[in-house]
């Protein structure tokens, strides 16, 4: 069972949790995550670490409520407890010092790329950060990412903040303008990391991005995750999650996290009405 | 019960197939009393007794058998847990055509024994009657750190509380029981049964740490050093699926069997949404490979609702490794067997989902290093059959997290783990057992090995001052 310390609600649908995990947060490194089970009946539900704190013995985590898992989380608040936490899994990010770096994050994806900002920028790396999200009510991290960032960007598909349009589309502005970066890497939805992997691709700009395919056991044992990569069937949860953006099938990642939409659908039906309480 | 033909064993009630198909409870019924004695009447009581030899625990079976047919269910519990701690288990799952019922002397005339229904019957008669303790030896002062709760770990962890010594047992996922929960179906192995066996190794006093990925959480060498334990047992089990990589083999609808089996039987899909987990199975499922988990997988399938369901394999039914039992318990179920039968690609619809299988017909030639025959392509067989749902079932390589972390343990080329008689690692003080060392294999030999690394770490702890 796992202390849920503090909850405070981001955007609307965003929410953070800070969870007591003192032997998870002694080993959190940058670019890992965690699987938890909210209840017996539970999914096991993959979350990048938005943040830990050895000294307090907590993990920070940031969600969007999308389907039932999700809602269910979001329904907890402070005090209450998670049934189960495992972690911390994944290779971490390979930090060191490349020179100029541009960390994209988008939508909820921004609070997963803030440790790999960080962690960056403390091997003595130049932090360029782009941030997006739809609108301005639902940009979350800006300050976070402000403090780890030597210069910051933001974009807003509507336009309601900083630039109007993708986050990719801003990126492509500034190496239009003549920025030059030794690494990319971005984390958020899987179309925009397309979008960046995209626009990098004629720049020949190295660029890492985090994964998010559906996962059970997040271990190596089921191959839920698995993607294309450089034309290899690889495991996210244990070759990854982290995988270089060129050589990443994106469209299979996009097809694959659609397999169970249908009852995902349903579930939620049937939760929102109440029937599953 | 004189009239009775010794040489015919008492059937086992069974739920019949059409019902069974719809429901996920347990289909073997198991002996009533008087069904347990009966065929518990049949022993001869030799001599020299086979079946012994046949057990990888080595459990006194005649001397069991003579407690039950005397009536006496407790002491004849008592003596099989002598050597085994998970009798209702090993009672269900063990393939005991190929071990104690084997060479059975009864077997050379007629049906042997049936020792696992025997076994079952004792161990389920002692969870409706109380479970009784065996006496522990005082507390050595000693630690041992068991990765994995699966058969071996589980085994030994019993095996060494009841020796005194202080043990933990540490599991990734969130519920202990390693394949037994995860990999083994409700209607094969009630997970109530595995859990009850489990509660009864925990009431020897160990503890199991679930949600802790070792390799991760804590590598080896600082169970070792920093966290004061005195000796490691590895009993990581079989990890990642095996695909055969062929085209098309990543289309939605394509399961390992591995995925499907946890979804089924560990995240209880086949109660969503009333457990959160979804499974999709369409009509018409295909099942490539023939071993127990593909049975399983098959059974699985017909009872989450699919209208046809197909086992694809390579080879011809003499060659496949699954038990008689269940191959039989599948087509009573009206799973259908392609035999001689590969897949070569896949192809989906616009949606990514799984629709057709192109496969090609097999003939078997001179036999492989297997001693099986070896099945080749006939050339121009092509086939294509429509299918809306996949799960491959042909096998899974070992989990190679604890040998990356842990600098110093030799590992094999195929990647399991190198050890010697004694079940020791080339780490001091580190032991392996189970699938982790030998690759794929039966509950009952996890559970040999466990036996004998845990006598092996005793001796070990015992041995060293401190």
């Amino acid at each position: 069972m796992y202390k849920i310390i503090e909850k405070r609600e981001l955007a609307p649908g965003i929410k953070l949790i800070k969870v007591l995990a003192p032997e998870i947060a002694k080993k959190a490194k940058a670019g890992q995550f965690v699987i938890l089970r909210v209840d017996k009946t539970g999914e096991r539900i993959p979350l990048t670490l938005a943040d830990w704190d050895q000294k307090e013995g907590t993990i920070t985590l940031v969600f969007l409520e999308v389907g039932v898992s999700t809602k269910k989380l979001g329904r907890l608040n402070k005090d209450d407890v998670i049934l189960n936490l495992l972690g911390p899994l994944g290779n971490p990010t390979e930090v060191k010092d490349y020179g100029s770096v541009c960390v994209v994050g988008g939508g909820v994806g921004i609070a997963a790329a803030y440790p790999i900002a960080r962690a960056l920028k403390e091997a003595g790396n130049k932090i360029v950060s782009i941030i997006g999200a739809r609108s301005a009510n639902l940009l979350i991290f800006e300050d976070e990412m402000k403090e780890y960032s030597d210069e910051i960007y933001i974009s807003t598909d509507d336009g309601t903040k900083g630039y109007k349009g993708f986050v990719s589309d801003l990126l492509k502005d500034l190496l239009v303008k003549g920025y030059k970066f030794d690494m990319v890497y971005a984390v958020g939805p899987a179309l925009m990391m397309r979008a960046v992997a995209d626009v990098t691709r004629p720049y020949k700009i190295k660029t890492i991005v985090s994964l998010n395919p559906i996962m059970v056991d997040g271990m190596g044992m089921c191959g839920a995750c698995r993607v294309i990569v450089g034309g290899k069937t690889r495991f996210t949860c244990v070759d990854g999650p982290e995988f270089d953006a060129h050589e990443v099938d994106f469209t299979e990642l996009v097809r694959r996290q659609r397999a169970f939409i249908e009852e995902e659908k349903k579930a939620l039906e049937i939760f929102e009405r109440g029937e599953l309480l | 019960m004189s009239k009775r033909d010794r040489f015919k064993s008492v059937p086992m009630p069974k739920q019949p197939p059409h019902e069974r198909i719809r429901n996920f409870n347990e289909v073997a019924l198991g002996y009533t009393e008087e069904q347990a004695l009966m065929e518990a009447e049949r022993c001869l009581q030799c001599a020299e007794p086979q079946c012994v030899k046949g057990c990888p625990v080595e459990i006194d079976i005649p001397a069991f058998i003579k407690l039950l047919r005397e009536g006496k269910f407790r002491e004849a519990i008592m003596k099989i847990k002598e050597k085994n701690s998970l009798p209702a288990v090993c009672g269900r799952v063990c393939p005991q055509e190929d071990q104690c019922q084997k060479d059975c002397v009864l077997g050379k005339k007629g049906d042997p024994v049936q020792i696992g229904r025997l076994e079952r019957f004792l161990a389920d008669w002692e969870r409706e009657h109380g479970v009784e303790l065996p006496e522990k030896k005082p507390y050595t002062g000693k630690r041992v750190a068991v990765i994995g709760s699966g058969p071996a770990g589980l085994t030994l962890a019993g095996d060494l509380a009841k020796l005194g010594h202080e043990v933990v047992v540490f599991e990734a996922l969130h519920e202990p029981g390693g394949v037994l929960m995860y990999g083994i179906p409700e209607f094969r192995l009630p997970k109530s049964i595995v859990q009850a066996e489990i509660e009864y190794i925990k009431k020897l006093g160990i503890t199991i740490k679930t949600d802790t990925l070792i390799g991760r959480l804590y590598t080896i060498p600082e169970l070792l050093n920093e966290e004061g334990f005195d000796a490691v047992f590895i009993g990581t089990g079989a990890g990642p699926p095996i695909f055969m990589g062929i085209p098309g083999e990543n289309l939605s609808g394509i399961y390992s069997a591995n995925e499907f089996l946890i979804r089924v039987n560990l995240m209880r899909s086949y109660l969503f949404p009333k457990w959160d987990t979804p499974i999709k199975v369409g009509d018409k499922v295909a099942v490539i490979g023939a071993g127990n988990v593909a049975m399983d997988a098959a059974r699985c399938s017909l009872r989450l609702g699919a209208k046809e369901v197909h086992i694809v394999y390579r080879r011809s039914r003499a060659e496949m490794p699954a038990r008689k039992e269940e191959i039989e318990n599948a087509e009573e179920e009206g799973v259908l067997f392609d035999i001689l039968t590969l897949p070569v690609a896949y192809y989906g619809d616009e949606k990514g989902w799984v629709r057709k299988i192109e496969c090609i017909k097999m003939q078997l030639s001179e036999p492989d290093e297997t001693g099986r025959r070896r099945p080749v392509p006939i050339p121009g067989s092509n086939f294509m059959m429509d299918i809306d749902t996949v799960i491959v079932a042909i096998g899974r390589r070992p989990n190679p997290l604890i040998q990356q972390t842990t600098p110093g343990l030799k590992v094999n080329e195929d990647g399991t783990i190198v050890v010697d008689e004694n079940m020791r690692t080339s780490i001091e003080g580190v032991y392996a057992g189970g699938d982790i060392v030998t690759g794929e294999a039966t509950v009952i030999s996890a559970m040999g090995a466990g036996r004998k690394a845990a006598k092996s770490i005793h001796e070990y702890l015992m041995k060293r001052k401190k």
